[in-house]
């Protein structure tokens, strides 16, 4: 067994990945965790002898805290309410443009080719055809006028259209029984949600900020807008959604954020 | 004839204490990340966790010791009539005259059983402080799902603001709590050993009785 494999959490999925999965890639998967295992030892000694202070003790502190914030995922999706709607706003308080937030600077973003981009739809879904740009705005459009808070601690109003997320994984014919919808955006961001969040009315694909096409630094061409999550939730530059019943640690969490994190 | 600190009290007490320690210094690591007020901004050396994302998984643990520990003092303080008995009732009169007294030095402190108004408006105050910031604290976690609190403070905003004010009237009581209970040490040490013997039944208690009898 590898150390480096996170334990396995009482409040984390109890089916797991499918089984089938493991057995095709079974030589992949044990190549991998081998040489996990080979660069975490050597890293680990290393870095004891560097600092001469108590690793295990650190880390039991961090696996500790980690431990409670699956809790508090488990919690949070107890206390979410499927029905419970947003707060609105008007048009008039709308801030525009919309707040710039990535994990790298604005000068740094890295506009998607129009032309080439398609929608990737993989995992539990029915009809994995990838979406052109023309197709998803033929789609029904859906205007949310919600607030967007930060886990820093900062909000604005912002107003959001595009095509409502239930109404398109039920059109892909995703299974709504999944456990989670993960989207991977063109940066390699990737975050994934409860499918019940996924389902929520307000939840919906965004391709337009205040009625213009969301220009390269919000997310161009589709980005995610959910009013029940809070901002880093909502990955921008998306290139493919995926839908599956595999506890996936997004971008974020693997820093530390708490997973469910929703509003 | 029980211990003035009964042994649940004297664990409750000092389980908040180490919880709100907690909450205070993983609170000003988050507030670090996006700052209220541009001139204030919280040393390292006196918050909790290397980076935000650590503050934050502080804070949402020691919610949980703060909330429960909270909630089972509070049951007992109403249930064994503690609160009754020991906060109740308060007199404006007496508080302007108490407090006049205390920053003159003046106060006396002869019975340890006995909270005078200062001691009694400071207790519920602080009680009442932190029943607040677990509702704006609530407020600020599931602004859609408690939109209901959020209201309460006008708006996420509002709550942060809230919070933050609800922390620095605990920093200031812990301020006046602390250094009263090191100028009058033998407070300190009924926390810790439960102090002298009281009879439990109200109505038998006549407070000149009750001297000191540590």
């Amino acid at each position: 067994m590898s150390i480096l494999r996170r334990p396995t959490s009482l409040f984390r999925p109890r089916r797991g990945p499918n089984q089938s999965l493991l057995t095709e890639n079974r030589a992949l998967i044990e190549d991998i965790d081998r040489r996990k295992l080979l660069r975490g030892a050597v890293s680990l000694g290393a870095l004891s002898m560097l600092t001469g202070c108590d690793i295990a003790e650190q880390s039991q502190v961090q696996s500790a805290l980690r431990s409670v914030s699956s809790f508090n995922d488990w919690v949070q999706a107890k206390i979410f309410d499927p029905n419970k709607l947003a707060p609105t706003y008007s048009v008039d308080q709308v801030v525009k443009p919309p707040r710039f937030n990535a994990y790298y600077e604005i000068e740094n973003v890295k506009p998607v080719d129009l032309a080439s981009w398609k929608l990737e739809l993989s995992g539990l879904i029915t009809d994995k055809r990838p979406w052109g740009l023309d197709q998803i705005s033929a789609l029904p459009e859906q205007e949310v006028i919600i607030k967007h808070i930060c886990v820093e601690g900062w909000d604005y109003i912002g107003q959001w259209s595009g095509p409502n997320l239930r109404q398109f994984l039920t059109q892909i014919g995703a299974d709504l029984s999944a456990k989670y919808v993960a989207f991977h955006g063109q940066d390699d961001y990737m975050e994934s949600i409860d499918m019940a969040s996924a389902l929520h009315p307000q939840t919906i694909l965004a391709t337009k900020y205040a009625g213009e096409p969301i220009t390269d630094p919000f997310g161009a061409p589709l980005r995610l807008r959910t009013a029940v999550k809070l901002g880093f939730k909502n990955p921008k530059w998306i290139r493919a959604i995926e839908v599956t019943n595999t506890y996936q640690e997004g971008f974020w969490e693997k820093q530390g954020f708490n997973w469910f994190s929703g509003l | 004839m029980k211990k003035m600190h009964p042994v649940a009290i004297r664990i409750m007490h000092w389980t908040n204490a180490i919880a709100m320690v907690i909450m205070i210094m993983s609170g000003w690591k988050i507030y670090n990340d996006e700052v209220i007020f541009g001139f204030l901004h919280f040393p390292d050396a006196i918050t909790l966790g290397p980076w935000a994302q650590h503050g934050l998984q502080w804070h949402f643990f020691g919610m949980w010791v703060l909330g429960l520990n909270g909630l089972a003092y509070l049951v007992y303080g109403l249930a064994t009539g503690r609160f009754r008995r020991l906060l109740l009732p308060i007199s404006p009169r007496e508080v302007i005259r108490e407090a006049l007294a205390a920053l003159s030095f003046r106060l006396q402190h002869a019975d340890l059983t006995h909270y005078n108004a200062v001691q009694k408006t400071l207790y519920v105050g602080v009680i009442l402080v932190i029943i607040l910031q677990v509702i704006s604290g609530l407020a600020i976690w599931k602004p859609v799902q408690f939109s209901f609190l959020t209201a309460l403070f006008y708006d996420f905003q509002g709550a942060r603001l809230a919070h933050f004010f609800g922390m620095t009237a605990i920093c200031l009581f812990m301020v006046v709590h602390v250094a009263l209970a090191l100028l009058v040490p033998k407070t300190l040490l009924a926390m810790v050993t439960g102090g002298p013997r009281v009879d439990e039944d109200p109505a038998a208690r006549v407070p000149s009785a009750h001297a000191s009898n540590m």
